[in-house]
């Protein structure tokens, strides 16, 4: 079995790391650092990082204050309560002036787990797409979230970044590439795409081997940059296979899936299914345990392939 | 503050007024009554307080602005103007659908604007944000916020100035504009904010209350604030709403009214512009 770790954790060891290559990178975290892992960046530059206590609006108009006197400023708490509570101070503050602000969201999904639904966020990326102009990031492992957070502090505006709690597999290796807005082809497949983001590459290649044992051809393509969406490389796919299954920790609406649906219904109408939390809550659970309730892992983007290859015409 | 002085700052503060109010009427929009009672402070701010350059707006050494209630941009783009960073007459295209003087404050398009508001509660913690960013710098730039009474019902404000005053930002000077009155009636028929002086020194703040349209009294605040160590200051105007014009006057219908062309004429006569 591969390592595991999870993707904030990545995040905290990548501020630490990177504090020191970029000295105008500041950290805000609102009573949280110890789980969105800013702690790891805290202990080492203490003077570049500010706790903000458990006040996420002023925490986010604070870090644009930050950007717009040269900073780099990354303000973290959970995804329910930067993209949710703040969601007014990031589409005005940040969005609508293109500050220069970095959002690092973690704890994101249902792989919250115990904590339950109150915690569970599956409608951020919903949210943050409807903001003109902002970036969404949604890293697959450590690897991939250790290289967002560099190509976060190297591109110029907003920026928001997904993280998970729960430790995943690490997937890729050290020659892996990164570019933003670029989607990476995984495997390739001649009967049905799926195309997944975060913890659900993992449960995507996992998917295609039970695919193949009943001799079904799939694809797999990790779109890590949800906005701006990598249309070239999901139109290609669509029109290799004619079948798409989208696979995200998140609500099937206005995700993933809705991104791909709405990029497919103009530019090359295939039919889509979309595995992802149904139109629900989250519950407390064992993480990995509310990855199968929720129907998100290997087994159920194989029945919802199955599924897709028979809508073929 | 020797009588000359004193003169001219009221005669520029009569212009920021007439442009106020050919600013909304021009838009048949507006907000003229927060605009007004904010003319004398944001003129004060202008020409004599802040470290600013028309020239150059984007210096990064730069004294910062945010105006927290951002509905009250005809003040403000009429103090920039007077200032020589947009021209004058370009507030007749206020709110004008290819104008760059959007209803409020967009620091994209406009010079000068140092932060886009008008989401209230978030300008102030922006300023707090810059006012760390300038201790952070060892810079001895200085960052000034106006914020409404009303606003301050806004939680925001109040996370702000726990932040500020944890972080003894004595490089940040908040200003209230205390009217006594918004949208829906006065201050103690919505939900009273008020004691401001008493909140804001129980999040560790340097407090100064003021006659807002006296320049002396402004002189003296601002200067006090700049000279307080330790604590960032917040400077409480007792303040007209529409100060001025005489109908708009402590007149809660004028928060966000546009004057027809006869009430604009009046206007003008009062601010003196008609003989």
């Amino acid at each position: 079995m591969a390592e595991k770790i999870a993707t904030r954790e990545a995040y905290g060891n990548a501020l630490a790391e990177f504090g020191a290559k970029y000295e105008n990178l500041v950290v805000l975290d609102a009573d949280l650092a110890a789980a969105t892992k800013t702690s790891t960046f805290k202990k080492a530059f203490p003077d570049r990082f500010f706790d903000c206590g458990i006040a996420e609006n002023n925490m986010i108009n604070v870090a644009v204050g930050l950007s717009l006197s040269g900073k780099i400023p990354f303000a973290s708490t959970f995804a329910m309560f930067a993209a949710g509570r703040s969601y007014e101070q990031i589409r005005n503050s940040v969005g609508y002036p293109h500050t220069n602000v970095k959002i690092g969201a973690t704890h994101a999904g249902i792989t919250v787990g115990e904590d339950g639904a109150t915690h569970q966020c599956n409608e951020d990326i919903a949210l943050m797409r409807t903001i003109p102009g902002m970036t969404i990031l949604n890293p697959a492992d450590a690897v991939e979230a250790r290289l967002a957070v560099e190509a976060a502090i190297k591109m110029q505006g907003p920026c928001y970044l997904r993280f998970g709690r729960m430790a995943v597999p690490v997937i890729f290796d050290a020659n892996y590439k990164f570019e933003i807005g670029r989607g990476v082809k995984l495997a390739d497949g001649t009967d049905v795409s799926l195309i997944a983001t975060g913890i659900e590459v993992e449960q995507a290649l996992a998917a295609r081997e039970l695919l193949a044992a009943e001799g079904i051809s799939a694809s797999v393509v990790n779109i890590h940059t949800i906005k701006p969406l990598d249309e070239d490389l999901v139109v290609a796919e669509a029109q290799k296979t004619g079948a798409v299954v989208t696979c995200e920790e998140h609500s099937i609406i206005g995700g993933l899936g809705g991104a791909v649906a709405e990029c497919l219904s103009a530019k090359c109408p295939t039919p889509v299914l979309r595995v992802g939390v149904e139109d629900t809550f989250g519950r407390s659970g064992p993480a990995k345990e509310l990855v199968s309730y929720f129907g998100l892992d290997a087994a159920a983007i194989a029945a919802k392939a199955k599924a897709a290859v028979a809508l073929k015409k | 503050m020797d009588k000359q002085r004193l003169n001219e700052l009221a005669e520029i503060a009569r212009r920021v007024r007439v442009g106020i109010i050919d600013a909304v009427y021009s838009a048949s929009s507006g907000h003229p009554g927060g605009s007004l009672s904010i003319a004398d402070i944001l003129t004060y701010l202008y020409f004599e307080e802040l470290r600013v350059d028309p020239a150059n707006p984007d210096a990064p050494d730069r004294d910062r602005f945010v105006l927290s209630k951002g509905h009250c941009a005809p003040a403000l783009y009429s103090v920039l103007a007077q200032r020589g960073f947009i021209p004058v007459e370009d507030l007749k295209t206020f709110r004008k659908t290819t104008s760059y003087l959007q209803g409020h404050p967009d620091m994209k398009h406009t010079p000068g604007v140092d932060m886009t508001s008008g989401s209230l509660g978030q300008g102030v913690s922006v300023a707090a944000g810059m006012a760390l960013a300038a201790k952070m710098d060892k810079s001895d730039r200085r960052v000034y916020a106006i914020m409404g009474d009303g606003e301050s019902e806004e939680g925001q404000v109040w996370e702000a100035a726990m932040f500020a005053g944890h972080h003894h930002l004595d490089n940040l000077c908040y200003y209230v504009d205390l009217n006594g009155l918004q949208i829906d009636g006065s201050l103690d028929q919505v939900v009273d904010p008020r004691p401001h002086d008493e909140k804001f020194r129980a999040f560790g703040w340097n407090v100064i209350s003021i006659n807002a349209h006296d320049f002396n009294e402004i002189e003296a605040a601002l200067k006090a604030a700049r000279e307080y160590k330790g604590k960032p200051t917040v400077i409480i105007g007792n303040s007209v709403k529409g100060k001025g014009v005489s109908f708009m006057e402590n007149n809660v219908g004028w928060h966000g009214k546009a004057p027809n062309t006869e009430e604009y004429e009046i206007a003008m006569r009062e601010l003196g512009e008609r003989a």
